[in-house]
Order: structure tokens, then sequence, then C-alpha cells
């Protein structure tokens, strides 16, 4: 581990958790344009961030420190889950530590406190958004490892790193099993992000709020963080699918730093595409209602099965 | 042969008679809560500690073997003590130690059982587990099992003067014998006609694999009977919650377990050679154990049957291990094999700590409250924050999340599962990875069952005014607690240093061991694993420098201010304890997606009820379309030979004497 792996490990680690409401701003802006509103500024995000971390803090009486601690921990746990998604260089030292099973492992640590943390004020509204929030994870999470696994199956490792230095190194193959699992986990990053057909970021609307549900109770730099790891949840989900998917260009381990010149703007110009993309998806549909929702991510996981079964049944 | 007591097997030994004693010793005062109820638990707890602390030094050491000189006159008792034994023998006393300690502060003067009795039947099983453990011919290992039985049964009707509770002791009591049937048939087709029933004289015989296959199958239904596995799952969620918390414990923590070691012991060393195809089997069983038993978790609304549901769903996990280790093995995949069993057996030591803590962690509650119902608890994270707190790691590591131990368990089994498609069987290689479907279906169920378990009891409002005297757990059961949860801290952070005492377990059972592929103490990486690796350490340090400096950064930029307020809850002012959702209604999703799963009834209020109510009651379709018409042709056939019994002397007169014309007739 030298010097250099250090600073990327730590470049990864900020350019996620600074870009992240900079890529919400963007999607927020394409889907303004794509709905004929004025769009509202990139920075948006940013500012409503600040706002909220000067505020005083307004905690209900019978909040546990469980209610407390936990925007910090899920805020730790996406920023670590940002550090060990290769977007830009491969040669990352913590994905050592951790492959994609335990990111799989810390985004379910996230969800699982967001929605005990939902329980601990024991309104009508946590204790139904945590229900909620829990009947999405069940099955999205299975979907995003067999989306994974397909990937996994095909490079021979779970670790990140080596599944994109695999898929850049080697001359373009096709791989009919990938074509499936791309479209389930579109449908995951949908719904574990809160976006529309399965969530509304934008409406309080309690029949069919999920996200928003769970985050009622908090207010100031609680909210703040909350809505920061939102961000970074929804950046760092598109990283997976950037690693997965379309992972050329990230600069790998035998290449030097300057590939980083190379890859960094390439990062930029992805996530331009994908986040205009998803405004895109998510304009021409509709909300579902939430007992659709069950029958949407079963949709998911069976197509990342069915992904599965293609490879193993096709292979290359 | 002779054994001393400075050997480990002796040591062994010699601890499993103390537990013997201390239960004795309960007799002498058997009113005492104070001596029998407490001293002798904390004495227990001791044996428990050095009995983990010998048995896991004697992991890595060559087997040993002795003759005791009790038993039959020409059948004496064999023990043995080898890695495999080692491991189980180190559960026992590590899960147990925490056990007993909590078990000290916990049994108080009620109704039901004397503690002097209460202490003599719960260190007689621990010692029937010791022993079943040990044995080392079908004799021994039969009277071990059958104590281990008893000894749980009279646990179980501990408070036997409520029916309920009869009924759920006597349908345990009925499974475990229709088990060790198989168990003592399967010995019996091991012998292979040598008649020695020496499980040396097993390991020797040759079975032909029509045999072999017999003797494995009906290894695999009483060992099964007792693992919980579905369809002989029954008697699980009704024994688990009738007996008092830290029997419960000891029952889903330790004595399941013994049914793993069973299978593994007939599997992998008396009967040696696997053939692949058994492996199918009880992947098949085990996956479908494992899903059935997290949907119908997800629907409880009792704290301890949930968990009991909970611990089905793991020994479907822990079986699935075996299977896919018993198809590597099989094919002559030495270090695959490996990789799957020391994942079961990894899982196996979690679920000890983890199952044991949760139960521990109920009957604190439940020594506060009085309530075992979801619906009727709530917010008991104020009145109980050291049960509560220590809980929360236990459902943590349930749930499978990194970086406790639940999850080391759940990578190294999804990781032999992505190897499955280099098996050399057409169609096997694409059907077993599917597996891994079921397998991260069930552990993501598991973490909304968690949710809800420790949501529901510890979060939110009280939901009942009595909650509000609630107290928190006494020293002596916080200290279980504690140890119970530092093991499963340890067994989640030090995964390299546990993997290495299991690994000899894998090379004296399958020949092969699981070769690290880095050096590094902090990092698990199985060479077998290609390039994969997981470092929970590192992981850990790292998730706490970034949540430190995330703490440190939002204080210092900003401020600390916090004030306290109502609730919010969009503005709605009259919020009461009855707006949260019930455990019903937290299930409910579950309930509607996996339906045809359950036999649901619900009663409905209609508009003009003056108190509308509204029941809804779950139950396992088995026990309805499986269970019950057996029970009915049972009755049926008791009530045919009712018939004949008439209780008059001349009719049984007249049976002998067309009995006697008969055999004439047939002489002649």
């Amino acid at each position: 581990m030298n010097a250099l792996a250090v600073v990327t490990q730590l470049l990864e680690i900020f350019v996620a958790i600074l870009a992240a409401p900079a890529f919400l701003g963007w999607v927020n802006k394409c889907r303004a344009w794509l709905q004929n509103r004025r769009a509202p500024s990139l920075l948006q995000p940013y500012r409503g961030i600040h706002k909220l971390f000067h505020k005083d803090a307004v905690i209900a009486e019978n909040a546990s420190g469980l209610f407390r601690a936990a925007p910090y921990i899920v805020f730790g746990a996406m920023a670590l889950a940002a550090a060990i998604v290769p977007s830009m260089w491969t040669r990352l030292p913590l994905t050592i530590a951790a492959d994609s099973i335990a990111l799989v492992g810390l985004l379910a640590t996230a969800r699982v406190f967001i929605a005990l943390a939902a329980m601990d004020v024991g309104t009508a509204f946590g204790t139904m958004g945590a229900r909620r929030e829990m009947m999405v994870g069940f099955l999205a999470e299975p979907a995003l490892l067999m989306v994974i696994f397909v990937a996994a199956l095909i490079s021979h490792t779970t670790s990140l790193p080596i599944i994109a230095e695999r898929q850049t190194g080697e001359a373009m193959a096709l791989y009919p099993g990938l074509a499936f699992t791309a479209v389930a986990f579109t449908l995951v990053l949908l719904a574990e992000n809160a976006r529309i057909p399965v969530d509304n970021p934008a409406t309080h609307l309690e029949l069919t709020m999920i996200h928003e549900a769970m985050l009622l109770e908090y207010s100031a730099r609680h909210l703040a963080l909350m809505e920061w790891a939102a961000a970074l949840k929804l950046f760092v989900y598109t990283c997976i699918g950037i690693t997965l998917f379309v992972p050329f260009g990230i600069a790998t381990g035998a290449q030097g730093p300057l590939a980083l010149l190379l890859s960094v703007p390439l990062l930029g110009a992805k996530l331009l595409f994908f986040g205009a993309a998803l405004a895109v998806l998510e304009t021409v549909s509709a909300k579902l209602r939430v007992l659709r929702a069950p029958e949407f991510l079963a949709t998911a996981f069976l197509l990342a099965v069915l992904g599965m079964l293609v490879h193993l049944l096709l292979g290359t | 042969m002779s054994s001393s007591i400075s050997s480990p097997l002796g040591a062994c030994l010699a601890l499993l008679a103390a537990w013997g004693l201390i239960g004795l010793a309960g007799l002498l005062r058997p009113r005492s809560v104070a001596f029998a109820g407490r001293w002798l638990f904390l004495l227990g707890a001791l044996c428990s500690l050095a009995l983990a602390v010998v048995a896991a030094r004697s992991v890595v050491l060559p087997a040993e073997q002795v003759q005791l000189l009790i038993g039959l006159p020409g059948l004496p008792f064999h023990m043995r003590l080898d890695s495999l034994a080692s491991v189980f023998l180190a559960l026992l006393g590590a899960a147990s130690a925490g056990i007993s300690l909590f078990a000290a502060g916990y049994f108080r003067r009620g109704e039901g059982t004397l503690p002097g009795l209460l202490c003599l039947e719960y260190h007689v099983f621990l010692a029937s587990m010791g022993l079943v453990i040990l044995a080392d011919d079908a004799y021994a290992f039969m009277v071990a099992w059958e104590t281990m039985a008893l000894a749980s049964y009279f646990l179980v009707v501990t408070q036997h003067r409520i029916a309920e509770i009869r009924r759920a002791g006597f349908l345990y009591l009925l499974i475990a014998h229709v088990g060790a049937i198989g168990i003592l048939l399967s010995f019996g087709v091991m012998q292979g006609g040598s008649w020695q029933f020496t499980f040396d004289a097993m390991r020797a015989a040759s079975l032909d694999p029509g045999h072999a296959a017999m003797a494995f199958g009906l290894a695999f239904f009483g060992f099964g009977a007792k693992a919980g596995l579905v369809p002989l799952h029954v008697w699980l969620p009704e024994a688990h919650p009738a007996a008092p918390s830290p029997v419960s414990a000891l029952m889903s923590g330790v004595m399941l377990k013994t049914a793993v070691y069973g299978v593994l012991r007939v599997t992998f060393d008396l009967l040696g050679e696997p053939q692949w195809s058994w492996g199918l089997v009880v992947l098949g069983v085990g996956l479908f154990t494992a899903f059935y038993g997290v949907v119908f978790a997800a629907v409880q609304t009792d704290m301890k049957r949930l968990l009991a549901w909970s611990s089905i769903e793991n020994l479907g996990i822990i079986f699935t291990g075996i299977g896919i280790a018993i198809v590597f093995h099989g094919l002559g995949m030495g270090a695959l094999a490996a990789l799957a069993l020391i994942a079961a057996l990894y899982h196996c030591v979690n679920h000890a700590f983890m199952k044991s803590l949760l139960f521990c962690g109920t009957g604190a509650v439940l020594h506060a409250t009085g309530e075992r119902n979801l619906g009727r608890l709530g917010g008991l994270i104020h009145r109980m924050p050291w049960v509560a707190w220590l809980t929360l790691v236990g459902a943590l590591g349930i749930a499978g999340l990194p970086p406790l131990n639940g999850f080391v368990s759940e990578w190294l089994l999804l990781q032999s599962f992505l190897f499955a498609d280099t098996v050399p069987v057409r169609f096997v290689d694409m059907l077993l990875p599917l597996g891994a479907a079921v397998v991260v279906l069930s552990a993501a169920l598991a973490g909304y069952v968690m949710v809800k378990f420790f949501g529901v009891i510890f979060l939110g409002q009280p939901r009942e005014a009595t909650l509000a005297g609630a107290h928190d757990a006494g020293t002596l059961e916080r200290a279980g607690l504690v140890w119970l949860a530092l093991g499963c801290v340890a067994l989640g952070v030090m995964p390299v240093q546990v993997i290495g005492g299991l690994n000899a377990v894998s090379e004296s059972l399958l020949a092969v061991g699981l070769g690290q592929g880095a050096e590094e103490w902090w990092l698990l990486a199985p060479s077998a694993a290609r390039g994969a690796s997981y470092g929970p350490l590192a992981f850990l340090v790292a998730g706490g420098i970034v949540v430190g400096l995330t703490v440190v950064g939002v204080r210092s930029f900003y401020h600390r201010r916090v004030r306290r307020g109502p609730a919010w809850d969009c503005g709605f002012a009259r919020l009461d304890a009855r707006m949260q959702d019930t455990a019903e209604g937290f299930g409910q999703p579950i309930r509607n997606i996996f339906q045809p799963f359950f036999r649901i009834t619900r009663e409905l209020p209609t508009p003009f009820d003056a108190a509308p109510a509204y029941h809804v009651t779950v139950e396992d379709r088995i026990w309805h379309d499986g269970y019950e018409p057996i029970g009915r042709l049972v009755r049926r056939a008791a009530d045919l030979v009712a018939r004949l019994q008439q209780g008059r002397i001349a009719t049984y007169l007249l049976y002998s004497f067309v009995t006697l014309i008969v055999l004439l007739a047939l002489v002649l």
C-alpha cells in the first residue's frame, strides 16, 4: 500500500461526498427540463444541506440514543460504500477489506438503521415508512446481489476492482446474462433510491411515501446528514452500475496515475449521461401503488436470477 | 485403557461429571433460590468456561480415545475426542457459560418446578449434550441422546401447570423419539453385518452404495427431526417458547447443533465416502427450511416464537452449507468442500451465540414486563438500556450485517455457491448456483424479521401503561448478555483465528483444509475463493473513522445545539401508542406476498359492532395438512383396536381359543 493508493482512496471518498449532491441536482434539473419547468440550480442541494446544518436540531421527547446516532451511522456507511466502489481507479486499499458482498451488506446496514430510527419515536408515519422500506429492501437487496453474482461468475471473483479490471482488460465480449441483469439493476436502483415508480422523492403524500416517511421526525443537522446520505446512495448505486456494466475508462492498477486524468472526466461524463437517463425513466413512468411495489421488485429479482441462468446456460 | 485427568479428553469427562455433581447438589436444598438457583449455576458457568478452554485447545491435537468403566457388561462406553468433537464441545462450553451466567440471575421462586430440580435437569442436560459429542459407540451415543431429550423435555415443561405447555412438551417428546428411531436404525445399518456397535467398527465396515445411502437417509431423517428441518419442524415453534428463556437459549443455541454434529459425524466420518447426490437432498431440504422458517418468522406475534422460527431458518442455512460440502466432496473438489463445510461450522458457532443472546434478551424482557406478546411491548430501550443495546448486537448479527458475525458465515457460504458452476456434472452446475438466490432472499428477509423484532419490542412508545414499571436486567443477567454479545463481536471481527480452528476439522474429515490466500492476520482470503477477501477489522476501523470524522466535522463546522419537543408526525398533535404498527401490521406485507404459505383465518368487524375487534391467526399449512391427518389416522386405528378390547374376560378367552384353533389348523 503506497502513498498513491492512499491518496486515490481519499480522493474516491471525497469526490463522492462532494459530488453526490451535485449529481442529485443534475437529475432534478433534467427532470425539470423534461417536465417543462424552470430548473433549480445545480447547487440547490448544497444550499439545502447548508441551511439545515445551521438550524437548531429539534428531537422528539421520547427519542433514544439510536435515533441520534443513526444519521451518523447511515452517512458513514454510505461514505464507506463510496470508498469501495472503484469508479475512477481500481487499486483502492479498502476494496481488499470489503468485496461486493460486503458492499451489499453495508448498504443493508444503512437501511436497517434508517428503519430502526424511524420506529424509534413511535409515530404512525415512521413505523409505516420503516415497514415499507424493509418490504422494498428484502426484495431489492437479493436482486442486487444476484446482479453482482452474474458479474462475479463471469469474472470468477466477488472483488469489485478485479471485476472491473477483467471487463476492461479483455476484448469486448458480449455476455447475454448481463443484458438481463442490467435491466434488473435499473429496477433495483429506482426502488432503492426512492425514485418513481416505487417512491416519489418530491412528495409528502402520506399514502405513497416510503423514504420521506422515515425522515419526518428528523430536523436540522440530522436531516441534513440523512439527505446527504440519500444523495450519496444514488451516487454509489450509479457508480456500481458503471463498474459492473460500463467499466471502460476506469484506470486499472497497471496504468499509472496519469490515467486518472482521463478517468475522472470520463466518470463525470458517464454520470451526466446516466443522470439524464434516470430523469427520462422517471418522467415516462407513473408512480405505482405501494401494493404493487413487491411485484415490481420480484420482477427485478427474477430477471436477475434469469440472467444468472442464461449466463450458466449460454456462457459467453 | 485408563484416562488421566491431564489429557484433554480426561479433563472434558471430568468437567461433564462435575456438571452432573452440580446438578445433584441442587437436590440438597431444592427450595433455595440462592443456593440451587444462583450459586450452583455460577459454578456450572465456571465448568462451561473451563470446558470451552480445554476443548478449544484440543481442536488441533490428534484424536484421543478412552473406554469407560460404565455401561453394560461386555458393552462399555467408548469416548473419543477429535477435532470435530472439540469444536462442538467448545461451542457448548462457550455458549453455555453465558447462558448459565444469565440463568444464575434469572430463576426466581414461582410456580412450576423447584429450583433444585431445575438445577438438576439443567446440568444433566448440559452433561448429556457433552456426552453426545464425545460418544464413540452407538450405545453410549443413544443413551446420551435420550438423556438429552428427556432432560430437555422436563425443562420445557417447567411450567407444567399450564395445559398448553404440557401439550408442547408432549409434541417435542414425540418427535424427538420418532427421530431417535431413525438414528438407531441408521446405526443398525452402519454396523454392516459385524454386529460391533463401536464407531471404529462402523468406520471400518464397507457398505455397498445402497446400504450406505439407506444409513445416510435414516440418519438425516433422525437428526433432521432434532434440527427442526421442514417438515419435521413442528415441535420447535411450540417447545422453544414454552421453556424458560435460558433453556430456550440452550436448546436453540446448543442442542440443535448436536443434530448438525450428528449429521457431520455420520456423513463424513462413519460412512466415510458420501455420494455427491446425497448433497443435493440435504441442500434442497436446507434451502427450503431456510426460506420457510424466515417467512414464518416474519409473521409471528410472540417474540419467542419468532426466534424459534428464526432458528429453523438458521439451521436451514447450516444444512445448505453441509449439502453443498457433500456435493463438492463427493465429486472430489476438496478445497471447495472445505470452504462450504467451514461456512456451515462457522454458522453453527455464530448461531449459538446470536440466538442465545436473543433468547436471553427476551427472557429479561419477559421478567421485566411479564409479556411475550409483541403487541403489548414497545419503548423498552428507555427502561432497559442494557438489554436493548446488547440485544441489538445479536439482532444485527443474525440479520447478517457486517462487521458482525452473521455476515462472515454468510460470506463464506455465498463464496462457495459461486464456485458451484465448476461442478463437473451437467445441469447440476447450472442449478446449484441458483441456490444462492434462495440464500440471499432468506438473509434479506432475516433483516426484515430482526427490524420487526427489535423495533417492536424496544423502540417506539410503550404499548401498555404497565410497561412504565419495567426494570433493567440484574447484574448477573447483564454479565451473561455481555459475554454472549462479546462473542458475537469477536466472531465477527476475528474470522481468521476462528477459521484456523475450524480448518482442523476440515482437514480431519475431508483431508483438505482451506488455504489462506493472504498472510495477513486480519484478512479473510480463502485461496479457494479466487481473489475475494474480507477484512472485518479494517472495515470496522475505516467505518469508525468515517463516522467519527462526520461527528467531529459536523460539530466543529456548525454547532451542537439540540432541543427536545413533542413528536412532529406531520403536525398531528394527538399521537398515541396505538397508532404505531403492531407486530401483525409490521408483518402484513410478508403475509400478503407469501399468502400461499400460510393458513390464515381472519375475523373482521362489521360496521355495526359496538366494540369492533380484528383477529388474525396465521398457521402452518404443514401442521394442518400433514400432521393432523396422521393424527386422525392414528386415532381411527386406535378406535378399531379399542373395539377388540372389551374388558370382559370371556371375550379374551374366546380370542385365545380362536387363535389356538387357527394355529392348529395351520400346523395340521
